[in-house]
């Protein structure tokens, strides 16, 4: 396929000041507050990354607390992440539930997060138990709560209790006050409720970027998959805009505490904040970075231009796009809603960074959209994006291919505070249900789910909202909505089960995942359930051909969800990681792991806290956390080799249609991987051929990576590989692990 | 808008002077008395000729700025505002001419601003402030 290139004058002609305003209520909103709880606490801003406390905040019983960051806390679990799992332990019990008040919520920045000199450097990482899948979440995000979090004196923030009343916490860094305010009645969802706020704790105009909101919305509360949404400040727009925390449930967690915000006012931003050890590398290795940016993405993923939407043309063109809940790999719609419309749709004319200092810049924005739908039919917004996943989640996967709808879709999602990503592919296994008669017109209460019926399922998502009809059963996810299809007698289980596009409790993000063995298992042999966080290797599985062999496929499931892990403790997106690379990285050894950029990231991360790292202990870094977190999936009843396993959809054709749509592939593989000749078989019969091998060929990558993770073939790390890494100075981690030795 | 040009047929790039221009730069526009912060430089090639890095107030950094902190004067120069900056060095990387610098004793970078003080030392008189017009914002 040849390079997009980038017309300007094609930009769409909109004024991108220009929105629906809610400041109406502002001077209500700040009257009806009731303060239940505030203290005055000394602000500070980190040294060599690190403030060395965190705090706890109870919002039960009002308990806020400072706690100290040990040495050996820096040393295993680095932070972001690690930290967010290290409180989590501590905090529940293997009975404690999502629901229960003792589970947390908690958001760590990370040593790096804050620096402005690098592209993506100001990510959270939020951690709690999921509603979905019963064990720890951990999802990335960016905006500017994170970094400003830190530079008010925190490298953590611990929230647990369940209040009985909406609460907004308020952390003033520049004051030093923390307070817990009742919050009064009003709205919920995140694009009012975080321009309100953003306005009410801002001191004056110049102070906006310096606060920054985390709110969710009325369907997390009404479903099982609530995110949160973390603010930033856009200036040139005059607009606050927001990135999301989106896996696993947490904005359901969030509202069912009763928070409705939390609310972080920082001090004035500046380059050196986090007093690294070595502000001249990070000085020369932002610069270098910038350059590459300038001279290179205009010719390869045109981040700046398209966001991360440049994929879905090229997932189309190698037949990998999710279409139809995962049946397709591609669509002749597709050009609606790939990134040559979304260039023209989404504003050029301005700076798209999530963070300071982010060059790739792929925050884009589509402004002037004015809603046709919902609570807020006939208002003018911005909206996200949308990224590559909402646009095949939301478009391909359920058959939308009519671009403002998905700009509604997206839009609704966001401000309702759930994950467009789960609730794109769990709207199109509503819609295959539909299509295959386990659903109907009386079952979803009169909803037409047929594919690419967009105000059905617009109306979904705003029952999701009320809480009312079928899109309550929806907002369960397709795990539970399995179950009750099933129970209900409505279709055959193994259908049921085959095309329900879930692990562990998850549903998997938009890679159409059953040519790409590698993909298989960075979905299903993950920590948290299948997302593209841990093992994104679709890309260079398929479209780089960087994978060729079982063996190198079964290696980058060892090496890269360990790679990838370290973003989250410290602070960083991964886009800048490999969605522009430097001139000749493709001559370089190990193109694959981009390693200019593996150094740039040691180079780093010694540069902010003054420890010496190697490329290697990066990775040891990693794999304490991402070992500790798979022990952690064990102690709370999962974490072993039958919670990895995938739904068959997800590793090869379901149904006939799917595999006479790839006829020739599937009959060659008969013939060239197991030496049958497909002539005079029925599809069936070749289906079934097809399934038996490739259901062994994953349980085969199971045992291969399993044994490179150090882990037993019930995917169990074992002691050996626990002692390695030191995780055998906490005892409850290694109690944990012998109940299977 | 205000640029400052160099005309190369005059300037012999450096090798028949003093380089007072950078030194003028730096000790009144930047109080050190080190040329290589200067906003200028003008570099010799080795088989003749040369080039000077300095900014043309072309605007691809007020585009790229995160924080607003670079606009435009009414005269057209592009200036810092150091309160706003947030020292992300975009600008420097965006730069096709490299004309924005920093160095290691100040976060904020700096760059050109057509002041004209360089021009009065030149003692072949090879710059120049000439008025050009203001190019259109580029997407970038």
């Amino acid at each position: 396929m040849s390079q997009l290139v980038f017309d300007p004058t094609k930009v769409m002609p909109i004024d991108y000041t220009k929105r629906t305003e809610y400041l109406d209520g502002l001077e209500a909103f700040k009257a009806g507050r009731r303060v239940l709880k505030e203290i005055a606490y000394t602000p500070s801003l980190p040294d060599k990354g690190y403030n060395n406390r965190t705090l706890y905040v109870n919002v039960d019983s009002l308990e806020i607390t400072e706690k100290p960051v040990t040495q050996q806390m820096k040393d295993v679990f680095i932070g972001g992440r690690g930290f967010g799992l290290y409180h989590l332990w501590n905090a529940v019990k293997p009975t404690t539930r999502w629901n229960d008040p003792e589970n947390e919520i908690i958001i760590s920045p990370g040593p790096v997060c804050g620096m402005t000199q690098y592209a993506g450097t100001g990510k959270s990482l939020v951690v709690s138990l999921s509603p979905q899948t019963d064990i720890p979440i951990d999802s990335n995000v960016g905006g500017f709560f994170g970094p400003l979090l830190k530079f008010s004196g925190f490298d953590a923030l611990e929230l647990q209790g369940k209040a009985d009343r909406d609460v907004i916490l308020f952390i003033d860094g520049v004051k030093g006050i923390i307070r817990v305010e009742e919050a009064p009645a009003g709205p919920v969802d995140s694009h009012v409720l975080g321009e309100l706020l953003t306005h009410l704790y801002a001191e004056n105009e110049a102070d906006l970027p310096n606060v920054s909101v985390v709110t969710s919305g009325a369907a997390a509360e009404h479903s099982l998959i609530g995110m949160l949404n973390f603010s930033f400040y856009d200036r040139r727009r005059g607009c606050v805009r927001f990135k999301q925390a989106g896996r696993g449930g947490i904005g359901t967690v969030f509202r069912n505490k009763h928070i409705r915000a939390l609310v972080v006012r920082g001090p004035k931003v500046a380059g050196d904040l986090n007093h690294p050890a070595d502000p001249e590398t990070i000085a020369k290795t932002g610069v270098k970075y910038h350059k590459e940016i300038r001279e290179q993405d205009p010719h390869q993923c045109m981040m700046r231009r398209n966001g991360t939407a440049h994929i879905v043309e090229i997932m189309n063109a190698y037949d990998l796009l999710p279409v139809h809940n995962f049946q397709f790999g591609s669509h002749p719609d597709t050009h609606k809603i790939d990134s040559s419309y979304w260039q023209q749709r989404c504003t050029q004319a301005t700076v798209d960074g999530c963070w300071y200092g982010c060059s790739m810049a792929c925050a884009k924005g589509a402004d002037g959209v004015v809603l046709k739908t919902g609570p807020y039919q006939g208002h003018m917004v911005t909206v996200d994006g949308p990224e590559y996943e909402n646009a095949a989640g939301l478009g391909s996967n359920c058959g939308v291919f009519d671009p403002d709808a998905l700009l509604e879709l997206n839009f609704y999602c966001d401000t309702y505070g759930i994950c467009t990503i789960t609730y794109g592919t769990l709207t199109a296994f509503v819609m295959e249900c539909y299509q295959r008669g386990i659903l109907n017109l009386e079952r979803t209460g009169g909803l037409d789910l047929t594919w690419g019926n967009f105000a059905a399922d617009l109306e979904m998502m705003h029952q999701m909202a009320r809480g009312e009809g079928f899109g309550k059963i929806a907002g369960l996810g397709v795990k539970k909505m399995k179950e009750h299809f099933i129970r209900n007698g409505w279709g055959d289980p193994q259908l049921i089960n085959d095309i329900g596009m879930e692990n562990k409790g998850l549903e998997y993000s938009q890679y159409m995942s059953k040519e790409s063995l590698a993909q298989q298992g960075g979905y299903a042999l993950t920590n948290k359930g299948p997302q593209h966080d841990e093992a994104w290797l679709i890309f260079m599985d398929m479209v780089n051909k960087q994978l060729p062999t079982f063996e190198a496929k079964a290696e980058a499931l060892y090496y890269f969800p360990l790679f990838r892990t370290w973003f989250g403790l410290n602070g960083f997106c991964k886009l800048p990681w490999n969605d522009v690379v430097p001139a000749d990285n493709s001559s370089q050894p190990e193109p694959q792991k981009v390693p200019e950029h593996v150094q740039n990231y040691v180079d780093l991360f010694t540069a902010t806290t003054g420890i010496q790292i190697t490329k290697e202990d990066l990775i040891m870094q990693s794999a304490r956390v991402y070992n500790f977190q798979r022990v952690f999936n064990i102690r709370m009843g999962k974490g072993l080799r039958l919670h990895d396993a995938a739904p068959y959809r997800s590793l090869g054709p379901v149904t006939r249609e799917e595999y006479e749509s790839r006829a020739e592939r599937y009959d060659k593989q008969l013939l060239d991987e197991l030496g049958i000749d497909p002539t005079g078989k029925s599809t069936e019969e070749k289906m079934a051929l097809h399934r038996t091998w490739r259901t062994d060929r994953f349980s085969k990558l199971m045992d291969s990576v399993y044994t490179r993770r150090g882990w037993t073939l019930d995917g169990v790390p074992t002691l050996a590989r626990l002692k390695e890494l030191g995780l055998d100075a906490f005892p409850e981690v290694v109690a944990v692990v012998k109940q299977f030795t | 808008m205000k640029q400052l040009v160099i005309d190369f047929a005059k300037c012999n790039a450096g090798r028949d002077c003093a380089h007072e221009c950078e030194m003028e730069c730096a000790v009144r526009v930047f109080k050190v008395d080190d040329p290589a912060q200067a906003a200028l430089q003008i570099k010799a090639y080795e088989d003749g000729g040369g080039h000077a890095v300095l900014c043309d107030q072309c605007g691809d950094c007020v585009v790229v700025c995160p924080t607003e902190a670079l606009k435009r004067n009414k005269l057209g120069v592009v200036m810092i505002d150091k309160k706003l900056c947030v020292g992300c060095y975009m600008c420097i990387g965006f730069c096709e001419k490299d004309a924005f610098m920093r160095n290691s004793d100040w976060i904020t970078p700096h760059k050109c601003t057509s002041c004209g003080i360089c021009v009065k030392v030149c003692p072949h008189g090879a710059l120049s402030i000439v008025e050009v017009p203001e190019p259109a914002p580029r997407i970038i």
